[in-house]
């Protein structure tokens, strides 16, 4: 139960002379929801085919479910859900054909399929209908569909949700935590931390082929020890002069409106001094850093911390 | 097994659904048709029978076509999927690539022998219901000439996999298919004759005769079916025949060995492909 479903030690893969993936090394628990997240070319493509076995590491080792999946093992295929990046299907069948194809190939009970269907929101009328006349978001829906077939242990989606707009990309979300408890080990990678939307356990970030960061979101942010800002305004009464508050270097931005960058830990002290006396205060503001800038942060100082 | 099967009815379906098995078998069905009404009006009734005529002229006819609907519908089958986006897809799933050539293999061929069976199946039906006598020979040559015609078809099924599978773009895979036939039916044969000319009547040393016209699968077919019997007589092709020593199951064996090197090698190739 606590062994690890997808491991990676020292993989490296090469093209030629381009170096897609050089060392990286990782291993992801059952029930894990895991980001991959880097810029396009960074490596997340060839580590999630390398996991799949579609290509073979060029040094290293990868175990899923315990096999070595270039080896092709059935056993293990069936347990995987797969979701390639700008997905695409036969273009004459319809929708309900390509599912039942997929369903076929994994040994799936074709009658599961209706309930499928409507997990991933694709109308029974457009189920119908030949993936042709379908948009962006309906073959990203019926890919997720067959990712899904089976009850996969591990699933690995690549660039998920790129290029759906930010309702269907919700959508997208709850169903993946619907997942987690399931006990599905789930990897998506994406090039922005932001689209992630704090829902995953854990972010890996890789940059040229290698891991820069791994951990929980709030562990990066703790290690990358981005400052908060917060901004003052103060109230009509009180002096123009900046907010007290020991070592803080407040900025006016404008009439009455003081900023300060605050280390994490200095957050909250500096907050109950600019608190003291409520009246003094008009407005608040406490800016924590972005996921932008976390990620900025992680690939300017890369190499800083593993 | 049943991977295959699930390959093929997946390639069978899409062939119904873009009209491919539909446009085929028609355009088969019209030519045989054309030809069987046409070619019957100079013969009138010189006591040849009708349907040996037809053979003649669907095996001409076949040479020319079935080669080119093969290819058509072949080179396409592993690089154009790559292209789309598909194979990653599949290749994720619990399947082997031998499978999904042979999946594909099957599905292509059947829909190739219905085209062929229903396309051809009119001219002789059409034929009978006019109110000609056929005799039961004819209606086996008839047989034969369909089954070696799909035989033909599957020699370039395999040749149009190796090119797909050699091929990086779906555009060079269509050109090298297009220059497959252009070799296979028009030049090697014009080479052929020329080295016959140039013979000046010397008859080829026959080994040499043999091992030249099997090297062509389109030459191996044309000698099944029209190099004896009532066919050889009216093709005039039975002189040729008369100086090999090819007999018809070295004949099929030929186009038998056509199909299965190039499936080889297709498989091989696209096993050892990365995407
Ligand atoms: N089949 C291939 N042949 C050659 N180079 C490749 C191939 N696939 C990927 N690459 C290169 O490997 C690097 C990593 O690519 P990829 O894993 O697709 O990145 P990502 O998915 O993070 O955008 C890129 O520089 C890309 O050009
Ligand atoms: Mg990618």
């Amino acid at each position: 139960m606590t062994a690890p479903t997808v491991t990676l030690s020292s993989v490296a893969k090469r093209y030629g002379r381009i170096e897609a993936v050089k060392d990286v090394s990782f291993e992801l628990e059952q029930g894990q929801t895991v980001a991959l997240v880097g810029h396009n070319g960074a490596g997340k493509t060839t580590l999630i085919k390398l996991m799949l076995g579609l290509i073979r590491p060029t040094q290293g080792t990868v175990q899923v479910l315990g096999k070595d999946p270039a080896r092709g093992d059935f056993a293990v295929r069936q347990r995987l859900g797969y979701l390639p990046e700008s997905v695409s299907f036969h273009m004459a069948l319809t929708g309900r054909e390509t599912l039942a194809f997929y369903a076929r190939l994994k040994r799936v009970d074709v009658s599961d399929m209706a309930g499928l269907f409507e997990r991933v929101g694709l109308a029974p009328a457009a189920a119908d209908r030949p993936v042709r006349t379908y948009s962006k978001g309906m073959r990203q829906r019926l890919g997720l569909a067959q990712a899904l077939l089976g009850a996969p242990r591990v699933l690995l989606l690549d660039e998920p949700t790129s290029g759906l707009d930010p309702a269907l990309r919700r959508n997208f979300y709850e169903l993946v935590s619907g997942l987690r408890s399931a006990g599905t080990t789930i990897l998506l990678s994406s090039h922005a931390l932001t689209e992630l939307e704090d829902r995953t356990d854990r972010v890996i970030i890789v940059n040229e082929g290698v891991t820069i960061a791994d951990g929980t979101l709030e562990k990066l942010r703790g290690i990358a020890r981005l400052p908060t800002r917060i901004s003052v305004t103060l109230a009509d009464g009180a002096g123009i002069t900046a907010p007290s508050g020991g070592q803080v270097a407040w900025k006016a931005v404008r009439d009455r409106t003081f900023e300060a960058e605050v280390a994490p830990e200095n957050k909250i002290s500096i907050l109950r001094d600019v608190t003291t006396d409520p009246a003094a205060v008009a407005a608040l503001h406490v800016v924590e850093p972005t996921l932008d800038e976390l990620y900025a942060h992680f690939l300017g100082g890369r190499g800083m911390m593993r | 097994m049943n991977n295959i099967l699930i390959v093929a009815r997946k390639e069978i379906q899409e062939g119904l659904r873009n009209r491919w098995v539909l446009a085929t078998t028609l355009l088969l069905a019209a030519l045989a048709l054309t030809l069987s009404f046409l070619g019957s009006a100079p013969t009138g009734n010189v006591g040849v029978n009708q349907l040996d005529v037809v053979i003649v002229s669907l095996s001409s006819l076949t040479i020319f076509l079935v080669p080119l609907i093969a290819l058509l519908l072949a080179h396409d089958a592993i690089v154009g999927e790559i292209e789309r986006g598909t194979m990653l897809l599949l290749i994720s799933y619990p399947i082997g690539r031998r499978q999904i050539i042979f999946g594909k293999f099957l599905g292509h061929l059947a829909i190739l022998a219905f085209a062929t069976l229903f396309g051809y199946g009119t001219a002789a039906a059409a034929l009978a219901l006019t109110g000609t006598e056929i005799g039961l020979a004819s209606w086996w040559a008839f047989l034969a000439m369909i089954t070696s015609s799909i035989l033909l078809g599957m020699v370039f099924i395999a040749i149009g996999y190796v090119t797909s599978a050699l091929s990086s773009e779906r555009s060079t895979a269509g050109g090298i298919a297009i220059g497959v036939w252009l070799f296979f039916v028009l030049i090697y044969d014009m080479a052929l004759l020329g080295v016959l000319v140039a013979a000046e009547g010397r008859p080829l040393p026959s080994g040499l005769l043999d091992i030249l016209l099997v090297l062509n699968p389109t030459d191996a077919y044309r000698l099944l079916n029209l190099g004896s019997g009532e066919a050889g007589a009216l093709s005039g092709l039975g002189g040729i025949a008369g100086h090999t020593g090819l007999n018809g199951p070295m004949l099929v064996a030929a186009l038998v060995a056509w199909i299965a090197a190039p499936l080889t090698l297709a498989l091989r190739i696209f096993s050892r492909r990365e995407l």
